[in-house]
């Protein structure tokens, strides 16, 4: 079946079906409600397990032959181990020498470690990743060298496409630092601890058939359970699941540049002076060295007036875990470790609790915690002047990035963007963003090194900011300024065909991006 | 025989914002543009027509031109340009891009000097931003921080960063070369509107005497009403021992800056955080700078990561009377800033004496007292001095008095 492009409510070219599949263009903002009821995985019986509780089988190759791997699955894994996966590639490896063909990756994000699997998006091994594409896989793709499309989801429309049966996991890969035989596993013990396992909670729940991959299998019972043993298929051992030290993210040590630590600045101002930082808010920064600056600012100005933030949310480091044992955060909600400090804070500190992105991100939650949240810093390879904000291209046309959470965190009280104006040469503000991923009439602030713009319809912030000293300017300044640097960049040309789709959170394709033509 | 290949600027995977240009001349065959770049997909086609245009401007005809490119605006691939065109000798002509109008500011002698920064003069990266800082002014560094064989390209540099970028109302400042080089130095940096000249390793008044006329000779006539003031750097003990003379060499002259790196190797001895090594230079230079009505300048923190070490040295400073600070990183800017501005003791003292005084004028009084003690007028005009200082850094109104309560 092949698609037509017909223009969403957004006013961009979206394909009509997506690897034969009927698609549905994104309608605006609150507008999709998928109906029905809840995708369901097959029904198991205890009676085909063994009673004494053992699944361990003796190799990968061996429960994935179990598990009846074939032409045309959807395998998924988790990016607990980020950078030091060593999981991953096995799979494919594996089907490679198996010969198989046509496999969809469900990854919940890809990493530098993960590029060899080039190789397989050109041999047809793997048909399409849906998922994050990352540095060269997104290169590959871009150039279009992948079969399929590739359909790129949030952390939260991760979950919404399991859940309402939009995406099949056929079998669920779980690299595990620790699980029992049973299939029970944990984060926070092991050679490859990576603190929580949160990205997949919906694979386990959800996949037909699930595999524990584990390099250090303790006794029964393994505690705390973020696996539960009760939907695992087999269990394997392996030598290695993760290298530690890449488990810990390339970026997770506050930025030296001074350009960016002035943004931080202007940004933990920005939040005091607007009421935003304040006792009790909820609060959530991501790991790169200007968010992780941001907090560190925000941490001194707490303690300074003696307050405290109620909860921070999101991907943890070391320096929210300073917060938490200084006391000016109350709790840590984790779904994602980003260095070793913070896997190591877990069992050290009450109050850090592991909590999946499965209940703060999903559009079929009954509510979710990201609407909650106060303060949210997110970051942008381009913002356009109606404040619509990229993450997944660059101006260049190249597919770079997953979505992360970025999409919903959108749905934060106040959405944050701290951004340098230009990076090298390239202008971060343009007239319209290569690849829209979330509407500006989500994006509410945009702090640069050279000022601040805020969105025209967040009047209370407006008028939250008159005479602070602040250094504001309209976004149409700040482009202006960025121009007469950089001089206007070209726009990428395109190919016809579509390479990968891009969603909003509630299933609905939000843009496309094209094959580019060099 | 005359060079054939000549190359300027810097490339490397650390190098941002700047791009090696390499020029091969031929006897025939026309202009030959390799463009290598970062940016290539979005400024390609901008940065093969500035090449040609370049070309043109210095009538390159026969020749291999090659940039490698990280992402360099246009003044830096221009200067990068210009640069190689002057080592193959091809042309002396000057390419110069378009002056920025709110770079065109003028300067005065009395303003603060808590900082300045230190930027190395061959490092565009670190020059688009640096007058966000807040630093009281921007020094471009030509002398200690640019590499022998790379000091005619900074020079060119430097100019284009004076034309087309916003240093946001910064003292535009410039340290030039020891000697000859300093001189040479000027012919191209001063026309662009330079506010004061960093003179390093200084110990002569005649030295002095010469860069400020030289200073009088290269200046463009749009600026020529400009003033274009003189920091001596004190680095050698010779340098102490003539610190009035030097302070006194020319009307030009509004400032001293110590070096306590240079100084403490003439010594022969090491730079220390008590710094008890340069206690006498430092009184003595600021006790030369007091007597000449100029500003004591001290010399720079190294240790960029101690913010903590950073501000007992300032208050140190402070102490002894120094009214600013070198910084060698923007994140050093506000840590001085602070610590030179009044604290909230000094600013009380003050607004009690201002006020007394203010109100002793007002009953006629020819003296100022503070309950039963004398106020003696030098004091009176210290706190005045604060006062003023405290409302030009906006920590207080100007208007304080309407709701001050002694």
């Amino acid at each position: 079946m092949s698609a037509n492009m017909i223009k969403n409510a957004a006013g961009r070219m979206v394909p009509d079906s997506i690897n034969g599949q009927p698609a549905v263009p994104f309608k605006g903002v609150g507008k999709h409600r998928p109906e029905g009821r809840k995708y369901a995985p097959p029904i198991p019986s205890c009676i085909d397990y063994p009673d004494d509780g053992n699944k361990v089988v003796k190799s990968l190759k061996e429960a994935l032959e179990l598990c009846g791997l074939r032409d045309g699955m959807c395998i998924s894994t988790h990016h607990h181990l980020r950078d030091g996966d060593m999981v991953s590639n096995m799979i494919f490896d594996l089907a490679h020498d198996k010969g198989i063909k046509d496999l969809v990756w469900l990854p919940s994000a890809s990493f530098p470690v993960n590029d060899p699997l080039v190789s397989y998006l050109i041999d047809g091994t793997i048909n399409r990743i849906e998922g994050s594409m990352n540095g060269p896989l997104g290169r590959a793709v871009s150039e279009g060298k992948m079969k399929g499309t590739a359909i790129l989801r949030s952390h939260g429309g991760r979950v919404q496409a399991i859940q309402d049966g939009e995406v099949k996991i056929d079998i669920a890969v779980i690299a595990c630092p620790s699980a029992d035989m049973f299939g029970n596993a944990t984060a926070t013990e092991g050679p490859s601890a990576c603190g929580v396992l949160g990205y997949a909670k919906a694979d386990y729940m959800y996949a037909d058939r699930v595999i524990v991959v584990t390099d250090n299998l303790v006794p029964v019972p393994c505690f705390p359970m973020l696996i539960e043993g009760n939907y695992v298929d087999f269990v394997v051992v392996v030598d290695k699941i993760g290298m530690p030290e890449k488990i810990v993210s390339g970026t997770t040590t506050i930025t030296r540049s001074p350009d960016r630590l002035l943004i931080a600045e202007l940004t933990a101002k920005f939040c005091e002076i607007t009421g935003m930082l304040r006792d009790g808010c909820y609060m959530q920064a991501g790991a790169g060295g200007t968010s992780l600056a941001i907090g560190y600012y925000m941490h001194q100005i707490l303690k300074a007036k003696g307050q405290a933030c109620q909860l921070g949310f999101g991907g943890t480091t070391k320096y929210m875990v300073q917060m938490l044992e200084e006391g000016t955060m109350k709790h840590i909600l984790d779904a994602q470790a980003f260095d070793l400090d913070a896997v190591a804070s877990i069992s050290r500190n009450a109050n850090h609790h592991h909590y999946p992105v499965f209940n703060a991100y999903n559009f079929h939650s009954k509510g979710n915690l990201t609407s909650m949240m106060d303060i949210m810093i997110l970051g942008a390879t381009e913002v356009d002047l109606n404040y619509n904000g990229n993450v997944v291209t660059h101006s260049d046309g190249y597919l770079l990035h997953g979505i992360g959470g970025w999409q919903n965190c959108l749905h934060a009280r106040n959405v944050i963007l701290p951004v340098p104006l230009f990076r090298d040469r390239i202008p971060v503000i343009v007239d319209e963003v290569t690849t829209l991923v979330g509407p500006g009439e989500m994006i509410d602030v945009i702090i640069t090194e050279r000022g601040i713009a805020i969105n025209p319809k967040r009047l209370d912030l407006l008028d939250a900011v008159k005479g602070s000293g602040l250094p504001l300017k309209t976004i149409e300044q700040l482009k202006a300024e960025a121009d007469a640097l950089c001089g206007i960049p070209k726009k990428p040309r395109y190919k016809d065909n579509v390479v990968a789709a891009i969603k909003w959170v509630d299933g609905t394709v939000i843009d496309s991006v094209r094959q580019l033509d060099i | 025989m005359s060079i054939r290949i000549a190359e300027a600027g810097n490339e490397g995977p650390k190098v941002r914002s700047d791009c090696k240009v390499i020029i091969e001349l031929r006897d025939s065959g026309g202009l030959e543009i390799n463009v290598k770049s970062k940016v290539k997909s979005l400024y390609g086609d901008d940065i093969l027509k500035q090449l040609q245009e370049l070309s043109d401007y210095f009538g390159l005809k026969n020749a291999l031109v090659s940039i490698i490119d990280q992402g360099a605006l246009p003044f830096v691939i221009a200067a990068r340009f210009e640069s190689v065109v002057k080592l193959l000798g091809i042309s002396e002509r000057e390419y110069l891009p378009a002056f920025l109008p709110q770079n065109k500011y003028s300067t005065r002698r009395d303003i603060f000097r808590f900082t300045r920064l230190y930027l190395p003069g061959n490092t565009p990266a670190m020059m688009l931003n640096a007058g966000l800082h807040g630093s009281n002014g921007i020094i471009l560094d030509l002398e200690d921080s640019v590499a022998p064989a790379k000091k005619d390209e900074a020079r060119l540099l430097i100019r284009n960063v004076l034309r087309c970028i916003d240093l946001f109302g910064a003292e535009r400042m410039v340290r030039i070369n020891q000697g000859e080089r300093g001189l040479e130095d000027l012919k191209y940096v001063i026309p662009q509107n330079v506010n004061l000249v960093l003179v390093p390793k200084c110990e002569s008044v005649e030295y002095l005497k010469q860069v400020d006329a030289s200073i009088a000779r290269c200046k463009a006539p749009e600026f020529k009403d400009h003033p274009v003031f003189l920091m001596p750097i004190i680095e050698s003990a010779l340098g102490v021992e003539m610190a009035f003379e030097l302070a006194k060499a020319t009307p030009n002259v509004v400032a001293l800056a110590i070096g306590l790196e240079d100084f403490t190797a003439d010594l022969g001895t090491k730079r220390t955080q008590e710094g008890t090594e340069s206690l006498y230079a430092r009184y003595r230079m600021v006790n030369a700078c007091k007597a000449a009505g100029i500003q004591p300048i001290d010399s720079v923190y190294s240790d960029v990561d101690n913010m903590d070490g950073l501000r007992e040295n300032v208050a140190s400073s402070k102490a002894l009377g120094f009214e600013g600070m070198g910084c060698i990183h923007p994140r050093q800017v506000p840590v001085i800033q602070e610590c030179f501005a009044p604290d909230s003791d000094e600013l009380d003292k003050a607004m009690k004496i201002v006020n007394a005084a203010i109100e002793g004028e007002k009953a006629g009084l020819g003296v100022v007292s503070l309950g039963s003690k004398m106020i003696d007028p030098p004091v009176v005009k210290r706190a005045e001095r604060t006062i003023n200082l405290a409302i030009n850094l906006n920590i207080i109104d100007k208007n304080w008095r309407d709701n001050y309560v002694s």
